[in-house]
């Protein structure tokens, strides 16, 4: 019949709108500055840096290999190599950023840094709330701004992080073996060295 | 005690003009009355745009306004402050004198509509014989003010804008004249006073409101159709249809002058549904004979409140017509169903009381309704849209 479909309408904005005061369900709206709802794990803002141990200038895992500043495809990463070179967690001597800057205002969070480390060591923070009242300066994070604990890391993206500790250990425990087998390998070696010299003395 | 409630303003307004010499009281007591309908309609404009807004998102599941006060209740203020404090435009190649008047010229007719409205017993500005006749030539010159800004703002988008208003403007008027018509020719007088008057009586405790009979249902229906598109209510809001017209007849206002014509539009809708109050469902008088102790001009407000929340939930509930829709509507349907209302009416009025006008009125009405919209569900193709295209 003519009209029904207006009876219709009208009933179902009644029903939202009677039923908005009493169920909870209906009324979706999360009001933000004093409500929040519990950050996603997988959510993805702007890239920082993992640190291990205490001390972020110490720690960084970083590695200076610009991998990342070469995959950005707007370039907002900017990377200056240190001259010297820091032994990393596998004792091996690397080097270091001396400068490594993100300008947030021009990242677009793609993620592609992230993908690209060999090292582990930039990650996507979930961080949202970074409106600044100094356009250039408070949006250009330098190394210190970006830099975040591994247990920051644990704490904003607790799975993902886990597996990258996984296979850091297993890295290390590889590394490990590999250097007492080259140990042993050499001491054999020397032995055998020794004793070669030992039978041509004889 | 009774009596004195239901007169207070009455009462106030002769015991104010007892100050002055008598040959002033006539004059003082119109300026104060138009003064305080100048003051009242848009106190509840404001208080119209904040139920709406909060109607409306409880009608999304969202909350609507409620930063500003409590409940969101001052955001009407703070939108005011902001319209007022805005930079008022005036487009360079705009014809300046017409740019500025038609804000003007539209709250001032819209305005005038409430000249002639009894508001309670005894309160209506001017007792006018032919107060329903004023009220509709009040009416139609708003569209002469939605013409000027669309044509003086020199933008295509306001002048399309106005082009519709105009076109829908008037043809609803001619239902919204006709649909009122039968509430002249049953009651014999043009006034709305009178109007009033004849509806304020009771059988078996119930009014003799006109939407309580079968022409007056039909003409009320056919009525608040009308009026949703004579204010350019949703889903009648083609002519500042957002969507595709930027906002339309006043695209190219800013500022106070913007603030005009939405304080016109619901000003407009006030006037409409106050008029609409008063010819179907009984003005200021009471729903029951036992509640004749409430003061007349509760109820009249009651009911205009009541009329404001129903365009509200039409305009949450229905999506916007396309034009052509628009013109069939009211020419093809609502207009042929308004002249046989009239010719039902006649019938009421001459087939003397008893159940049988009851029946026969009825029978009329229903059969001519669904027999309209059989043939509207015959035509109607549904399916897939074709597109044709220029070759």
């Amino acid at each position: 019949m003519l009209g029904e479909g207006i009876l219709k309408g009208l009933a179902e904005t009644a029903r939202n709108f009677f039923g908005s005061y009493f169920s909870a369900e209906r009324l979706t709206t999360v009001e933000y500055p004093e409500q929040r709802i519990a950050p996603f794990e997988a959510a993805r803002v702007f890239p920082f840096l993992v640190y291990d141990g205490a001390d972020w200038q110490a720690g960084l895992r970083c590695v200076s290999c610009q991998i990342c500043e070469k995959e950005c495809p707007p370039k907002c990463i900017y990377i200056e190599k240190s001259k010297d070179k820091k032994p990393d967690a596998l004792g091996k001597p690397q080097f270091y950023p001396a400068r490594f800057e993100i300008d947030i205002s021009v990242c677009m969070s793609c993620q592609i840094c992230v993908e690209v480390c060999p090292f582990e060591s930039i990650k996507m923070n979930t961080e949202f709330e970074l409106s600044t009242s100094d356009r250039f300066g408070g949006l250009l994070l330098d190394r210190e701004k970006l830099a975040r604990s591994n247990q920051y890391y644990h704490q904003i993206h607790p799975t993902e992080a886990a597996a990258v500790d996984a296979r850091l250990a297993a890295d290390k425990a590889r590394a490990d073996a590999k250097a007492v087998s080259a140990a042993a390998a050499a001491v054999a070696k020397a032995a055998s060295a020794a004793a070669a010299t030992a039978g041509e003395g004889a | 005690m009774i009596e004195t409630c239901d007169q207070i303003f009455v009462l106030l307004l002769h015991w104010l003009e007892s100050f002055l010499p008598a040959s002033w009281q006539s004059v003082a007591g119109t300026v104060l009355c138009a003064a305080t309908i100048v003051c009242l309609f848009p106190a509840l404009f404001a208080l119209a745009v904040w139920l709406e807004r909060k109607g409306l998102g409880r009608m999304q599941n969202r909350f609507g306004p409620n930063r500003v006060g409590p409940f969101g209740l001052l955001q009407p203020i703070a939108d005011g402050i902001k319209s007022l404090t805005k930079e008022d435009i005036v487009p360079f190649s705009a014809d300046a004198a017409l740019h500025f008047l038609a804000p003007v010229v539209l709250v001032v007719t819209v305005f005038m509509g409430f000249a002639v409205l009894p508001m309670g017993r005894n309160m209506v500005l001017v007792e006018m014989d032919a107060g329903l006749l004023f009220y509709f030539a009040m009416g139609a010159s708003t569209e002469l003010a939605v013409f000027m800004a669309g044509w003086s703002s020199r933008n295509k988008y306001s002048l399309l804008g106005a082009m519709r208003a105009i076109a829908q403007m008037i043809s609803y008027e001619v239902v919204l004249l006709l649909s009122s018509v039968v509430v002249v020719m049953i009651t014999g007088s043009l006034s709305l006073t009178k109007i009033v008057e004849a509806q304020n009586h009771y059988t078996w405790g119930f009014p003799h409101w006109y939407i309580l009979t079968p022409w007056g249902l039909a003409g009320f229906v056919m009525y608040a159709i009308a009026a949703t598109a004579e204010t350019n209510r949703s889903p009648f809001d083609l002519p500042e249809g957002e969507s595709e017209l930027v906002a339309g007849y006043h695209t190219e206002y800013s500022g106070f002058k913007f603030a005009l014509f939405f304080l016109g539009e619901y000003v407009a809708m006030f006037s409409i549904s106050g008029l609409g109050t008063t010819l179907f469902l009984g003005g200021w008088s009471a729903p029951f004979s036992f509640l004749t102790w409430i003061p007349s001009w509760i109820w009249f407000f009651s009911k205009l409140m009541l009329s404001i929340f129903v365009f509200i939930w039409l305009r949450g509930t229905l999506p916007r017509l396309r034009q052509d829709q628009l013109m069939n509507f009211a020419w093809k349907f609502v207009l042929p169903m308004c002249l046989l209302n009239l010719f039902v009416a006649g019938l009421w009025r001459f087939m003397g009381d008893g159940w049988l006008r009851w029946v026969v009125c009825s029978a009329i009405l229903l059969l001519a309704y669904a027999s309209i919209a059989l043939g509207e569900q015959r035509r109607k193709h549904v399916g897939p849209r074709s597109y044709r295209y220029a070759e």
